[in-house]
């Protein structure tokens, strides 16, 4: 199908859809994700693929963490992008696509760990690239790039006189 | 807690002597954790995978990622966009120039450019070059793992084949920022398609050497058939693309199904196995190397003379490369125009350099087909010098969280056999 | 320096002449041993990114370590005396770094190959260690990104002159 075609057939059931440079957007809302992605795959359209689970952050904008999911049709090649707009709490939450996509695991895991996304219903939602237990979630644009105080835990480094050899 | 001793799946559950034995004899049977850490020989990187076994037999797995994190996707929010070019290049160390195409193509829509005929040709050029040596090093790797040690040296013989042309394209053997939004940074010195040629006469015979030494050898055919198998349904579920997928029987290629850089015209088999186990994907990996090295010869002639940046003065990277006695920089003429000929060359040039494009505002997805599967770029502008937000769809990230379905079940030293055959790079992973 | 203590010149009688005759037959053992220590330096493998590439390129057959005894990198720090540190160190995997270096036994030496390990490299940032020399003592730093195979070697066998001009005996 093409993206215009595409865009046409889901303006019949969403409202926020956008066609730009080809690619085609829908925005949803928390509550509207699962059953979105249910009609999604179930209609002739078949998205059954996904290819990405990521979050952006716009502090200024309400709302203000937008997840993004990038499906794909294996069957007819056309790909969506599903975006879902969280408040801006501390704790942003959204249902957990797991259930339907497995992929989404370590996706939603890697959101969680950068963004602070908290994803219900997610098997084992921890940090997967920072160490455990580091406190923030660094890719928001209210923390820094560089600068963070860190400690090592369980390793100690001895001042560079007493470091031996 | 009590179970029953590991035993290879298939077999009979019939108590065996040693197991009426040991209940008898009041024995605990525990299973045990092993850490295969981040510092290990055989896992392709800093990759930390916790394995619960009952005696050989692994019961479960849980891969720890995270031990490479650079911090790539933020660092490049605080960078002008063609500083990204630099900054993708290291993320899967393995296949920079796929990094820099799929990061430029995703810029390159936002901006509502095309490069040039020319530079579409030299980027399909150089990224299927990079298969091949992405390729060459899973080989070496895969095959220093599993014992064929002379594969490895063999595999990076002829990598540094390949990367003698990278060095003599683009002036680096790895990560190169050669790729650039708007076209490839400069023109192919005109020896190279020369060299080009006379190396795909070479690699053609040693492809087939390495089939001579692995494709009928009973050991490796033991350690790879039946190994971390992973069939269809579960590399959809899960995500999975690239050589795994195909080896699973699903012939989806990216280059297939959603070309860039003009590979539509270009002919060439997409191998697909049905063994969905190791030897499926080295077979698939092989069969990857030849169809890329026919891609590189029909690059070769369809090469024809024209500019390789697009002529847009807002969006073309200003320099005027070229090789000089001290190496590469900028060309006698560009620098005599800009000092001398040109104030308004000179304040564009300086503009451009330092404060880079501005990228209408939006958001693309761009999916390219990379040695390890499908290597998507998600680009976010809101209007400035500075990318947004990007975020890298690595393949091997979501191919790793396949190990635990490869490995549950088998035996121990199969699992460094599995995760081989995934082909992860941790760069990729974690970025 | 009184004369008879110049060794070589007049070693001869007393206290002090026994210390110098005993301080050279340890230099020269020192020297010996610093020789045989710089010609079988078995690295541990410690590749974490695109320098790791780099140093499996310096391993392989193009640009040989067999030369000098090196082509054995060792997967267990307690059979290795060097630690090519190759590759950008992350915040997750500096602790893991400690441990594999003091796992290491005496003597050993650390080579930071590539700039993230030297300095941090390009990336000024959250996630990365800005230099391994933080961490542990480095004795050569190796500059690049990544590092030529020759550049790699080069810093090497500075790192087998700065042994033999050691000439340590522990």
């Amino acid at each position: 199908m093409t993206p215009e075609d595409l865009f046409g057939r889901l303006r019949t059931r969403f409202a926020d859809v956008v066609l730009a440079r080809g690619e085609v957007s829908v925005s949803v809302g928390p509550k509207e994700l699962l059953a979105a992605l249910e009609w999604l795959r179930d209609e002739d359209l078949g998205f059954d693929f996904l290819s990405d689970l990521t979050c952006s952050d716009w502090p200024e904008l309400e709302p203000r963490y937008w997840v993004a999911y990038h499906l794909l049709s294996l069957a007819q090649g056309h790909r969506l992008r599903v975006k879902v707009g969280l408040a801006g709490d501390d704790e942003p939450h959204v249902p957990s696509v797991t259930a339907r996509y497995p992929t989404a695991d370590w996706f939603e895991r890697e959101a969680f760990d950068f963004f602070g996304v908290v994803f219900d219903g997610h098997p084992d939602l921890r940090r997967i690239e920072m160490p455990e237990e580091w406190t923030g979630h660094p890719l928001r644009k209210t923390e820094p790039l560089a600068g963070v105080r860190t400690r090592f835990v369980g390793a100690s480094i001895p001042p560079p006189d007493r470091r031996g050899t | 807690m009590t179970s029953s001793p590991g035993r290879p799946p298939g077999s009979p559950s019939t108590p065996t002597s040693t197991e009426i034995e040991t209940r008898s004899m009041g024995v605990r049977e525990d299973t045990m954790i092993i850490n295969m850490g981040p510092q290990h020989p055989s896992t392709h990187g800093v990759l930390r995978l916790v394995l619960e076994l009952e005696g050989e037999v692994v019961v479960g797995c849980r891969p720890v990622v995270g031990y490479l994190h650079t911090g790539i996707e933020k660092n490049m929010e605080y960078r002008t966009w063609q500083q990204g070019s630099t900054f993708v290049t290291r993320a899967d160390y393995l296949s920079p120039f796929f990094n820099e195409l799929g990061y430029c193509l995703a810029a390159e829509r936002l901006l509502g450019v095309e490069a040039p005929p020319r530079a579409q040709t030299i980027r399909i050029l150089v990224t299927e070059l990079n298969r091949i040596a992405s390729h060459l090093v899973w080989l070496a790797t895969t095959g220093l793992e599993l014992g064929a040690i002379s594969v490895m040296l063999y595999g990076f013989r002829e990598r540094e084949t390949i990367l003698d042309i990278f060095e003599a394209i683009t002036g680096l053997r790895m990560n190169h920022a050669y790729i650039r939004i708007g076209g490839v940074v400069m023109d192919l010195p005109v020896d190279v398609p020369a060299r080009v040629e006379r190396l795909l006469n070479t690699l053609d015979s040693r492809i087939g050497e390495y089939e001579d030494l692995l494709s009928g050898n009973p050991i490796w055919h033991q350690r790879t058939r039946g190994i971390g198998v992973l069939r269809a349904e579960d590399c959809l579920r899960l995500g999975v693309t690239g050589p795994m997928l195909r080896a699973a029987g699903v012939a989806r290629d990216i280059r297939r199904d959603e070309p860039y850089c003009g590979i539509e015209e270009y002919e060439f088999d997409v191998p697909v196995a049905d063994s969905a186990d190791a030897f499926g994907r080295y077979e698939v990996r092989i069969e990857e190397m030849r169809q890329s090295l026919r891609i590189v010869r029909q690059s070769l002639e369809r090469l024809r003379p024209g500019p390789v940046m697009v002529e847009d003065p807002k969006v073309r990277w200003p320099a005027q490369l070229s090789v000089g006695p001290d190496g590469i920089g900028n060309s006698e003429e560009y620098v005599r125009h800009i000092m001398n000929e040109s104030m308004e060359a000179l304040i564009h040039h300086f503009k451009i350099v330092t404060q880079g494009v501005k990228v209408p505002p939006g958001e693309a997805y761009v999916p390219v087909e990379s040695p390890r599967g499908e290597l998507g770029y998600y680009v976010v502008s809101d209007g400035g010098q500075h990318p947004y937000r990007v975020h890298i769809r690595d393949p091997s990230f979501v191919n790793l969280q396949s190990v635990p379905a490869l490995v549950t079940g088998g035996l121990v030293a199969d699992v460094v056999a599995a995760v081989a055959s995934v082909d992860p790079v941790m760069g990729g992973v974690d970025r | 320096m009184p004369a008879e203590l110049v060794p070589g010149v007049q070693i001869g009688r007393g206290e002090d002449a026994e210390e110098v005759r005993r301080g050279l037959l340890l230099t020269t053992l020192g020297k010996a041993v610093a020789w045989a220590r710089k010609n079988s330096m078995w690295p541990a493998t410690f590749g974490l990114a695109c320098c790791a590439i780099e140093m499996m390129a310096a391993g392989a057959g193009d640009y040989d370590l067999g030369r000098w005894g090196m082509e054995v990198f060792r997967a267990s720090p307690r059979q290795a005396d060097l630690m090519i540190v190759a590759g950008r160190v992350s915040q997750k995997m500096a602790p893991v770094l400690r441990q594999i270096y003091d796992q290491m036994p005496e003597p050993k030496w650390v080579i930071s190959m590539g700039v993230c390990a030297s300095s941090g490299g390009m990336f000024n940032n959250y996630g990365l260690v800005p230099g391994v020399d933080t961490i542990v003592p480095v004795d050569v730093y190796v500059p690049g990104c990544p590092p030529r195979p020759e550049m790699l070697m080069y810093g090497i066998l500075r790192l087998h002159e700065k042994v033999q001009r050691e000439a340590r005996i522990t």
